[in-house]
């Protein structure tokens, strides 16, 4: 089993998205982490879908994925091919702000965002190892809330969506 | 301006649909009122039940090559269509399906008759979509077209709100020919081909394996040519019969679990496997750890999801088979493989004395089914459909018919559906009232659709059903006996008197229980002009041999 990240280009249709992780569930493949934008394409939507499997597995599910009606394309790439970050948020109520703490952010280089009354939200980018060892270093702080981002991704190998769409015509 | 309703009616007139098979109700009330004007342009058939209005339209699409339509109503008339949709798009059938739905402001209100189609649908269709206003019609309907017959066909799915259907608007039917993210024919990569024909001219016991995928791409003349050329032994799939006619000099029979003997074990023999518009289901392969692993494969397919899907291929050529058969024809050396090609027939042989002469030929006992069905052969037409149900008696029909032209098979392959033949019947009937169609059925599967003998006696289509009585749901008692220590648990079946149903319903019908007594039936049913149902009480627990069983390997076909 492998970490495998699949950009998959849409149509900007209803429930494409459902269409898409359809075929995850038939295969009884979760998914770790999942992020849909617009794309830097007018009307073309991007879709990030993190997923461990196997070589095999994620040729099918690319396959699938692509015979989709309004995907444009579909692409796998395994975790050394893409450059991809995550975010994470850190709720944290004020109490807990003492030396200790600033030198864990200063010591990640994140950043408090956000200031109330009883609480400071920290932001954090990174890959998942990264935001995952940030939180447990927050867990003694009585950290209060937490919530991490899917991937999103940029692909290593050169290739153009736009270059792909003038050669079908 | 007009009613989005007539629009509906419009743009499926202008996709030259013939008929439509469907089943009114309220949400689609409107669509219904526009029909009544438009008699003249558009057949519609009323079936019994939704499930029969979709399995005619498969039947329609099957041996027509055209789009199936289907039109029912909301909720409980859209839910009795998901068997259909599923069975469509396993087996390539194209099928628009238009169903309405409640008024765009009552969606996810859990209004009456109110269910989510597009939710329910989603795995089932090629594409779907639901239109909430007027102008989404047309071309919602025109891409439904394109999607449902372009590339690897399938069935696709239009919801309609019925607000949609009132409001006016200007109907502009303008045909869909592309769609940007949906480009299915690529381009033949030219050194497949040539790799494919090196393989090709260099192997000892090439083998070809043809599916329904040739009769899709209309390539039944470029794959005889092909085999014209290169004399290679070649087997057909369930759904690939009728691809290639059944006496020419290559064809050597069927493939699968209770296809022909010498396929299923010659298949773990041959050097280079040619497989051709087939998906390697597993009731091809049996045990794919042990599916010719001896074997180059070269795999000519459309859909670029079934290569390498089942079985790993050593030369893919992606694309049309039409266009890849015919280059490849050109690429390879004339050539005939007599002494491989005599294996199949010493097989076929051992076949014929262990299986087929009893079945055919029995003349003690109760009635076989395989006799029935070489009576049929014996009066029927040449371009003759044969329509069958799932089961026992599917499995000998297909093994004994003599498929001589193509189209001339329907029956529901990937998704097994009970209860697909009456219906599926009466749509391949309604192409062509001139041409025989011959539906045969078990006395299980008749009786999850036998509402649609209705359809039948209201259209006078002229279908001839060969019910073949065991008074079991045969193939899973077969089953039992073979794996589950003879416990028949619930496949029993106290049947009715089908006779008097079939009368009721206005068709000419008998019963056969003698043996002297069933040629002539087969005959006069064959020869009647309207519709015809023959009743053959057959041997009660008779088993259909060859068999792989689950699990086992190609060679383990076993004859008993």
């Amino acid at each position: 089993m492998n970490r495998y990240t699949i950009l998959v280009y849409t149509e900007n249709f209803i429930g494409i998205l459902n269409r898409i992780t359809i075929i995850f569930t038939r295969r009884g493949i979760n998914i770790d982490a999942l992020t849909a934008s617009e794309s830097r394409l007018d009307g073309i939507h991007k879709i990030t879908i993190e997923v461990t499997v196997t070589e095999e597995q994620i040729i099918q599910l690319t396959k699938q994925i692509e015979k989709v009606v309004d995907v444009i394309k579909a692409y796998c790439f395994k975790d050394e091919e893409v450059v991809y970050q995550e975010i994470a948020l850190y709720k944290v109520p004020i109490e807990s702000l003492d030396p200790g703490l600033e030198k864990v952010i200063r010591q990640f280089n994140a950043h408090i965002i956000a200031a109330e009354k009883e609480f400071v939200v920290i932001e954090f980018t990174g890959h998942k190892e990264d935001t995952q060892a940030l939180l447990e270093i927050l867990k003694p702080f009585n950290l209060l809330e937490f919530s991490r981002s899917g991937r999103v991704a940029i692909a290593k190998p050169k290739f153009s969506v736009q270059e792909y769409l003038n050669n079908q015509t | 301006m007009i009613r989005g309703a007539d629009i509906v009616v419009k743009s499926l007139i202008e996709e030259n649909s013939e008929y439509i098979f469907g089943y009114p109700g309220g949400a689609i009330m409107p669509v219904y009122d526009a029909l009544y004007d438009y008699s003249d342009q558009i057949k519609h058939v009323l079936t019994r039940h939704e499930q029969g209005a979709i399995h005619a339209a498969q039947g329609y699409a099957r041996v027509s090559g055209k789009v199936g339509v289907v039109l029912v109503t909301s909720g409980p008339g859209a839910t009795n269509l998901i068997t259909g949709l599923a069975d469509a798009l396993i087996d390539s059938t194209p099928l628009v399906c238009i169903t309405g739905q409640v008024a765009a402001h009552l969606l996810g209100s859990d209004a009456f008759q109110e269910t989510d189609v597009v939710g329910l649908s989603m795995p089932g269709t090629k594409w779907n979509i639901q239109v909430r206003s007027v102008e989404e019609i047309a071309p919602a309907i025109a891409k439904a077209f394109h999607i449902a017959k372009t590339g690897r066909p399938g069935p696709v799915l239009v919801d309609i709100t019925k607000n949609a259907q009132i409001e006016f608007g200007e109907f502009n039917y303008a045909p869909c020919l592309s769609v940007r993210s949906f480009r299915p024919y690529v381009k033949i990569n030219e050194k497949a081909v040539a790799d494919a024909a090196t393989l090709i001219n260099t192997a000892k016991q090439p083998y070809v394996l043809f599916g329904q995928g040739v009769v899709l791409a209309n390539a039944e003349a470029e794959l005889k040519a092909f085999l014209d050329k290169t004399g290679i032994p070649a087997a057909s799939t369930l759904l690939g019969s009728g691809a290639l006619p059944q006496d020419h000099p290559s064809y050597v029979g069927k493939l699968g679990m209770h296809g022909n003997y010498a396929p299923n074990l010659l298949t773990n023999q041959c050097d280079v496997l040619i497989a051709v518009g087939m998906r390697f289901d597993d009731r091809v392969t049996g045990d794919l750890k042990r599916y010719a692993k001896q074997a180059k494969v070269i795999h000519l397919e459309l859909d670029p999801s079934e290569i390498d899907k089942n079985v790993k291929t050593t030369v893919a050529i992606q694309g049309d088979c039409k266009v890849s058969l015919a280059l490849l024809t050109e690429a390879v050396q004339s050539n005939s493989h007599p002494e491989w090609m005599q294996r199949f027939r010493e097989l076929e042989n051992e076949e014929k004395l262990a299986v087929m002469t009893n079945d055919l030929h029995a003349t003690q006992g109760g009635l076989h089914m395989g006799e029935v069905i070489r009576l049929i052969n014996q009066f029927k037409e040449e371009d003759a459909v044969l329509v069958t149900d799932v089961g026992q008696h599917q499995m000998i029909a297909w093994r004994y018919f003599d498929y001589k032209t193509t189209r001339t098979q329907v029956t529901s392959g990937g998704l097994g559906t009970m209860g697909f033949a009456l219906p599926a019947a009466l749509g391949a009937q309604l192409y062509d009232y001139k041409r025989q169609v011959v539906c045969v059925v078990g006395d299980g599967g008749i009786q999850m659709t036998i509402q649609e003998l209705g359809t039948i006696m209201q259209t006078k289509a002229p279908v001839k059903v060969v019910l073949l009585n065991n008074n079991y749901l045969g193939m899973v008692r077969q089953w039992q006996q073979l794996f589950f220590d003879k416990r028949y648990s619930f496949t029993e079946l106290e049947n009715p008197d089908f006779i008097k149903i079939a009368e009721a319903y206005s068709f000419k019908a008998r019963k056969v229980t003698e043996r002297e007594d069933l040629e002539a039936s087969v005959a006069e049913m064959l020869l009647h002009q309207g519709p015809y149902f023959l009743e053959v009480v057959v041997e009660k627990e008779d088993n259909v041999f060859p068999m792989i069983a689950t699990g086992c390997s190609v060679e383990e076909v076993r004859l008993s």
